[in-house]
């Protein structure tokens, strides 16, 4: 705890600073990421990466080991007729399918992800969520996506927050801690600077935007002032974070946005599966689609790429 | 935690996008646009227009003299006593819609044509410029029929015969500011664009012949500064009006005192861009980067005076360098060309004398690593920092990508820095203090003042200097007001 205490007195003092965000020259600057014109080789060149950040997720209340597994083997074998292609970055799935998918998976270099600490809602004492934690991380996770107490955090009770994510990134170990801010309930991007900064320096390896279960989930906008915050710590600390967005990412030309947007504000540094993931269960296939396009010059149906 | 970069760093770059040019018709030669016809001018000459970006020629235009000018300024008294002035006002207003649908239509056209001529990225000629003067036109024709309304308790007669003379930084916009609303209030025009980016108004003509509006009730004579002061000094002209130097607008002045000419002015700036500690800042940085590098800083009421908080002022300035790393500069024509050229020879030449002036003094200058294209006119992104009031760089417009940065402490301190300049024209304030805005746009003494935002335009809004940077306003109902009587 000592060492958490001397986090938050870090962190309280940088707190203190966390800039204004005005909505409205967030919105132009991300209208201007939007003008970029990506073409030829450039293109190709940001899909394939784009499809090597995924994180292919499978998040329901109905998933068994049947669907993790197909899913599994999606992750590795994006579509064999073109070879060469990248696999995703890894699986992202409960904590109860982390054993099946880890066995799945292994050997290809893809990670599992899973979520944890009462996903999604958080609304768990603190000692289900460490038990929750600790489970997936010994079930094989690589990474782990928790969530941050929304409540707690509307309610001015930063401290609580600030301590569970240094908790829970205690419990973590070599796993590697996404704090997913849920920046739809978060309202307001003050208040999503705000959180950002509250994440990195309770010990986040990666923030991340939304669990995918509300909407809105990853806008530009709020991926845009998450980024910014990323960088302001880089700058003042040469730590490396990494940045999710999840949820509502679906087409290439959003995708290749995102990927705009992190290089002009973070660097290319950022442009590898390390430090950016993309949250999403049906981008690949979109992006496998343009890449085929790119490749053969004219669109296929969609019914020659497999949906698992 | 990683501080060191792992894995190897691939860089993505953007290709070449560059706008397609095969979709416009430029004519080898343009005359002049007078009675509805194209005719030669009376002396032979023309001149050359040149792409700033590479230096090629574009097309010949014809040099327009006195007699030019005096056939221009009969044709349109003609169409101004015999057509337009008596025509029904919701039928001039059918006109004005005409013409701005005709831009819209040819919109893509006129955006390459613009970044030809005068070196702009096409993502602004496309984006602001035409979009902007297209919404002018229908901002006015709208006004056209309801002139009595404008104007409540007053009646509402028209001026006559306008001259207006307009720079090179806006082209097409600037010629859209002037026409529609002497259009609308039942004036005709005789308007000289600058020598260096005469197409698109020469286009605009084309527009204007296509929409059928009667003959002489817009005259284009391109030309120089002498075919300008022929229209100034015509004697049958009603009301002149400028945008431009303020240099040639003190002489235009001159020109008129003691004649019965209506003027209005639209002169140079220095204006001030007030960046509080309480802003958001980085959308602050932003609007620096916007408020002084928007069209190369080719901009009238750009924001060169930076003014920073001195307790922020190392963190905006960082942030500032850092940015400026992440701008584009080159072909203006590319799509993701966050810089373009440079508008002409002289005005490269101007701007490095005074980048030249301002190292001599002593001012830090910080300019990003670019590669400048080897042909064409370009000037990367420039910061001056250490910089103080009684500095020439931070005293005079440099109408170039040039940002003189100084620092204050306290509100009042800003004020009487922002307000001692002899120019007047727009300002910004960047905080998160909605009092405080209210305190300082009122006391800053600029025509238009920005908060937590720069370089916004709009139709509907009114624009236009205190002091040395001129009178009159454009944009609005003010805009209207300087081209009608009230009686």
């Amino acid at each position: 705890m000592k060492k958490n205490q001397d986090k938050k007195n870090r962190f309280q003092a940088e707190y203190l600073n966390s800039p204004a965000v005005d909505k409205v020259g967030v919105e132009e600057r991300v209208a201007r990421f939007q003008t970029r014109s990506i073409k030829d080789a450039s293109k190709l060149q940001g899909l394939k990466m784009a499809l090597n950040m995924i994180d292919l997720t499978t998040l329901e209340g109905k998933d068994t080991p049947g669907k993790v597994k197909q899913m599994c083997y999606k992750a590795q074998h994006l579509h064999d007729l073109l070879p060469g292609l990248p696999t995703v970055a890894a699986v992202c799935v409960y904590p109860s399918m982390v054993k099946i998918a880890k066995k799945e998976v292994a050997g290809s270099g893809v990670n599992v992800a899973s979520v944890s600490t009462a996903f999604p809602s958080g609304q768990a004492p603190l000692d289900v969520k460490i038990t929750d934690t600790k489970f997936a991380v010994d079930e094989g996770a690589d990474e782990i996506d928790m969530v941050i107490s929304r409540g707690k955090f509307l309610a001015g009770e930063y401290n609580y927050v600030f301590d569970e994510i240094a908790t829970i990134k205690e419990a973590c170990g070599k796993a590697r801690l996404k704090v997913i801010l849920e920046t739809g309930e978060l309202a307001t991007l003050d208040n999503v600077r705000k959180a950002s900064d509250l994440a990195i320096y309770a010990g986040a390896d990666f923030i991340k935007t939304s669990t995918g279960k509300i909407q809105p989930a990853a806008t530009m906008q709020v991926t845009y002032t998450m980024l910014m915050a990323i960088k302001d710590y880089y700058d003042k600390t040469g730590i490396m974070i990494g940045m999710k967005p999840a949820g509502g990412i679906s087409t290439s030309k959003l995708a290749l946005h995102n990927l705009v947007m992190v290089k002009e504000v973070l660097g290319s540094a950022w442009l590898t599966n390390e430090w950016f993931r993309f949250g999403a269960s049906s981008l690949a296939n979109d992006v496998l689609m343009q890449i085929m396009k790119a490749e053969t010059g004219v669109y296929q149906s969609s019914d020659y790429f497999s949906i698992d | 935690m990683a501080t060191k970069k792992n894995t190897p760093v691939v860089e993505w770059d953007y290709s070449p996008s560059l706008e397609g040019t095969s979709h416009i018709q430029l004519k080898k030669q343009y005359d002049l646009f007078i009675d509805g016809k194209w005719v030669k001018p009376s002396s032979g000459k023309y001149f050359q227009t040149i792409n700033p970006a590479n230096e090629e020629v574009l097309s010949e235009v014809a040099y327009g003299n006195e007699k030019d000018v005096d056939l221009a300024v009969k044709a349109a008294r003609k169409a101004y006593k015999e057509v337009w002035s008596v025509m029904p006002a919701s039928e001039r207003a059918k006109y004005i819609y005409r013409i701005a649908r005709i831009m819209q239509e040819r919109a893509r056209e006129l955006a390459v044509i613009e970044t030809l001529d005068a070196g702009k990225t096409i993502r602004e000629s496309r984006d602001i410029d035409v979009p902007l003067a297209c919404n002018h036109f229908f901002y006015y024709a709208g006004w056209a029929d309801k002139l009595e309304y404008a104007f409540p308790n007053r009646k509402v007669e028209s001026i006559g015969v306008a001259g207006q003379i307009i720079p090179w930084n806006f082209p097409l916009l600037m010629a859209a500011w002037k026409i529609a609303p002497a259009l609308a209030a039942g004036n005709t025009v005789v308007l000289k664009p600058a020598e260096t980016t005469p197409l698109t108004a020469l286009k605009l003509a084309e527009i204007i012949e296509a929409s059928g509006l009667p003959a002489g009730v817009v005259n284009i004579v391109t030309g120089f500064g002498d075919t300008g002061a022929a229209i100034v000094n015509h004697a049958d002209v009603d009301k002149i009006a400028f945008t431009g130097s303020t240099n040639v607008g003190k002489i235009i002045q001159k020109a008129v005192a003691g004649t019965s000419k209506k003027l209005t002015l639209e002169l140079g700036g220095k204006s001030a861009n007030i960046i509080f500690d309480d802003a958001p800042i980085d959308q602050a940085v932003e609007g620096i980067i916007n408020g002084i590098f928007f069209n190369q800083g080719h901009v009238c009421c750009a924001g060169s005076r930076l003014f920073v908080q001195e307790n922020v002022a190392d963190k905006v300035i960082a942030k500032l360098k850092d940015r400026l790393n992440s701008l584009y500069l080159g072909n203006p024509l590319d799509k993701n060309t966050d810089i373009g050229a440079i508008n002409s020879k002289e005005q490269l030449e101007t701007i490095n004398k005074y980048i030249k002036i301002g190292k001599q003094e002593g001012a830090e200058m910080y300019q990003p690593t670019c590669s400048i294209p080897k042909k064409g006119f370009y000037c990367p992104p420039t910061l001056f920092t250490n910089v103080a009031q009684s500095n020439v760089i931070a005293q005079e417009e440099i109408f170039g990508p040039v940002l003189t940065i100084q620092t204050f402490r306290t509100v009042d301190e800003v004020i009487q820095k922002a307000n001692n300049t002899p120019f007047g024209l727009a300002a910004g304030v960047w905080t998160d203090k909605g009092s405080r805005i209210f305190n300082l746009t009122t006391k800053l003494r600029a025509g238009v003042i920005w908060a937590n935002t720069y370089n916004k335009f709009d139709p509907t809004s009114p624009f236009g200097g205190y002091k040395e940077s001129g009178f009159g306003r454009e944009g609005g109902l003010h805009g209207l007001s300087s081209y009608v009587k009230l009686v």
